[in-house]
């Protein structure tokens, strides 16, 4: 072997080594946490409330309140971000404001997560007066969502061959119906899974929702969106760091991870389904 | 009738793009008016070179120091880690990889990816921790380098798909070329695609770097939160992100120590913006 093979037998080798290191560190990490929360999951463990300050019993008000926060902050998101990205995409006019939205975007989209909690808590929590409350952590976390819905829809828009938009002008439509009934239909599937990756992303934050929406112990079901509530990915947050039972707490964390990391990637598979059915069917 | 509907439509999705930079210029309003009254208490270079973090001694010591250099400490460790893991896999998976090893080894990255942070915490404290201690014989397994290697794995997805994509755009006849001149394919990686995709690659670090820096909950849980200036990797952090999360539910809103934490958070957005601007001119530099 000349040197020059030797180092490339080396390189090459050294790239399978790292590829190998990161795929054993992923079955390590899905092994503990599903070797160690998996023997918690039961019915009682997803549709019981906690008990005894959080020894025992199971984790539903932290469901629930996971499925609103993410529910409402998507709703608020998605017709937001869709807006912008067709205003990036069809009007786009003036040049100036679109590169100022442009700048804006990606400059939301690099704010560390715990300051959009910070921004939640100035303007949602004490400003508007919302208190800690499902609406001011949907609020939050619809901001922070915000910039990965616009890329997401811009990307879709742009996907539409410009052909379908002059074919549609040329019959005399005009922009309004164009966008409505041409460019949104075709880019739906697309900013769907963009919607779906979202969700996954929303359900699984912590820092945005720390002071503005989530709460340790409360054993009834949110009843409107003034209430504050528990969070799947603040229960284990909590379970971890407070608490006095460590030996009864850790294991009821480990369950809740499950059902949590199960939710997110369940989520997520539903997303790739998806578009991976989109460019088998598309025609052009 | 028509042409008023058209406007009206218009008028929705201009309030809607106009909504982003209400957002960006409220976060920044938010940050410097509740964080600019830290000033009255403590002059701005003790504030940035002091070491000592007692917000709550009598009286508080506002020095970030020993926060932002717990978070530098954590997030280099983090890009250790993660530039050859991340960069690694994504130089294999874009040139050498055939499609079905391809196929295996892009789901483990993106599954990595979809994993929250708060869960990667868990690993960190439950399991990650005991076993450090066991291995190496520490005081204790929260500290600098569990976070670091942590953290480190959280980055690998961002690194990995930035930078790929980036060695995909290399146009194929530079590598046809330099197989032509008799370079073997390790040669052809590291002296010509490599180069030509380096604006690419650099932004993918930045990002990763922008990611690790504002990652909270990791921190939070693994770094072990002494605010102190570590003389080895294994003694325990608290990096800026945890300092505003852990503290911040026990202040009086209002008060000194409410304000030196959002005092934090515009020095930690400083830096997320300026990593932003440098990816961002990395990339118009691509462009041309």
């Amino acid at each position: 072997m000349t040197k020059r093979e030797l180092k490339q037998f080396i390189g090459v080798n050294a790239l399978r080594l790292f590829i190998v290191v990161t795929a054993l560190f992923l079955i390590l990490f899905l092994y503990v946490i599903i070797s160690k929360g998996g023997k918690m999951i039961s019915w009682s463990f997803i549709f019981e409330s906690p008990k005894k300050y959080m020894t025992e019993g199971g984790i539903f008000p932290a469901i629930v309140g996971t499925f609103w926060l993410t529910i409402i902050s998507i709703g608020i998101s998605l017709p937001l971000g869709v807006f912008t990205a067709i205003y990036m995409v069809s009007y786009g006019k003036p040049a100036w404001f679109v590169r100022f939205v442009r700048v804006a975007i990606n400059t939301l989209a690099g704010v560390p997560s715990i300051i959009y909690g910070l921004f939640g808590l100035t303007v949602f929590v004490q400003l508007m007066k919302f208190d800690v409350s499902i609406l001011a952590g949907s609020l939050t976390l619809a901001v922070l969502a915000l910039p990965v819905m616009i890329n997401a829809s811009e990307e879709a828009l742009r996907g539409v061959p410009q052909d379908f938009r002059e074919a549609s002008l040329a019959l005399g439509a005009t922009e309004r119906q164009t966008i409505l009934r041409v460019l949104l239909p075709t880019a739906l599937p697309n900013i769907l899974t963009g919607t779906i990756i979202s969700i996954g992303r929303v359900a699984g934050e912590t820092a945005p929702i720390l002071f503005t929406a989530a709460t340790f112990y409360t054993r009834r079901l949110p009843t409107s969106v003034m209430d504050e509530v528990m969070v799947l990915p603040y229960h284990i947050y909590a379970l971890m760091t407070e608490g006095a039972h460590a030996d009864k707490q850790v294991p009821i964390a480990y369950g809740t991870a499950v059902v949590l990391l199960a939710l997110v990637l369940l989520v997520s598979a539903v997303a790739i389904i998806i578009r991976y059915n989109i460019r088998k069917k598309r025609k052009w | 009738m028509n042409n008023f509907k058209e406007k009206i439509f218009k008028g929705i999705t201009y309030t809607a793009s106009l909504f982003t930079i209400i957002v960006l210029f409220g976060i920044i309003a938010t940050l410097f008016s509740e964080g600019l009254p830290i000033l009255k208490y403590v002059n701005i270079k003790d504030f940035l070179t002091s070491p000592n973090w007692h917000p709550t001694h009598i009286p508080a010591d506002f020095g970030t120091l020993s926060l932002i250099v717990g978070s530098l400490v954590v997030t280099t460790g983090a890009l250790i880690i993660a530039i050859p893991l991340g960069l690694g896999s994504a130089i294999y998976i874009s040139e050498i990889a055939g499609p079905r090893s391809k196929e295996i080894i892009k789901p483990i990255i993106e599954l990595l990816a979809g994993i929250p942070s708060v869960v990667y915490g868990l690993f960190g404290m439950a399991f990650l921790s005991p076993f450090l201690i066991k291995v190496f014989g520490i005081p204790t397994g929260l500290n600098a380098f569990s976070a670091s290697i942590v953290l480190g794995v959280m980055v690998v997805p961002i690194i990995s798909s930035m930078s790929e994509d980036a060695l995909s755009t290399v146009p194929r006849n530079l590598r046809e070329a330099s197989f032509a001149l008799g370079a073997n394919k390790w040669e052809t990686i590291v002296k010509i695609v490599l180069p030509a995709a380096r604006s690419g690659v650099i932004s993918s670090i930045m990002l990763g770097f922008g990611r690790a820096i504002g990652e909270t909950m990791v921190v939070i849980m693994i770094a072990g939160g002494a605010a102190q200036i570590p003389t080895s990797i294994f003694q325990p952090v608290r990096p800026m992100t945890a300092a505003i999360a852990s503290e911040m539910g026990e202040t009086v809103i209002g008060s000194p120590h409410f304000h030196a934490l959002f005092g934090i958070a515009i020095v930690l957005f400083i830096i997320t913006f300026i990593t932003n601007l440098i990816t961002e001119f990395a990339f118009l530099k691509k462009r041309k």
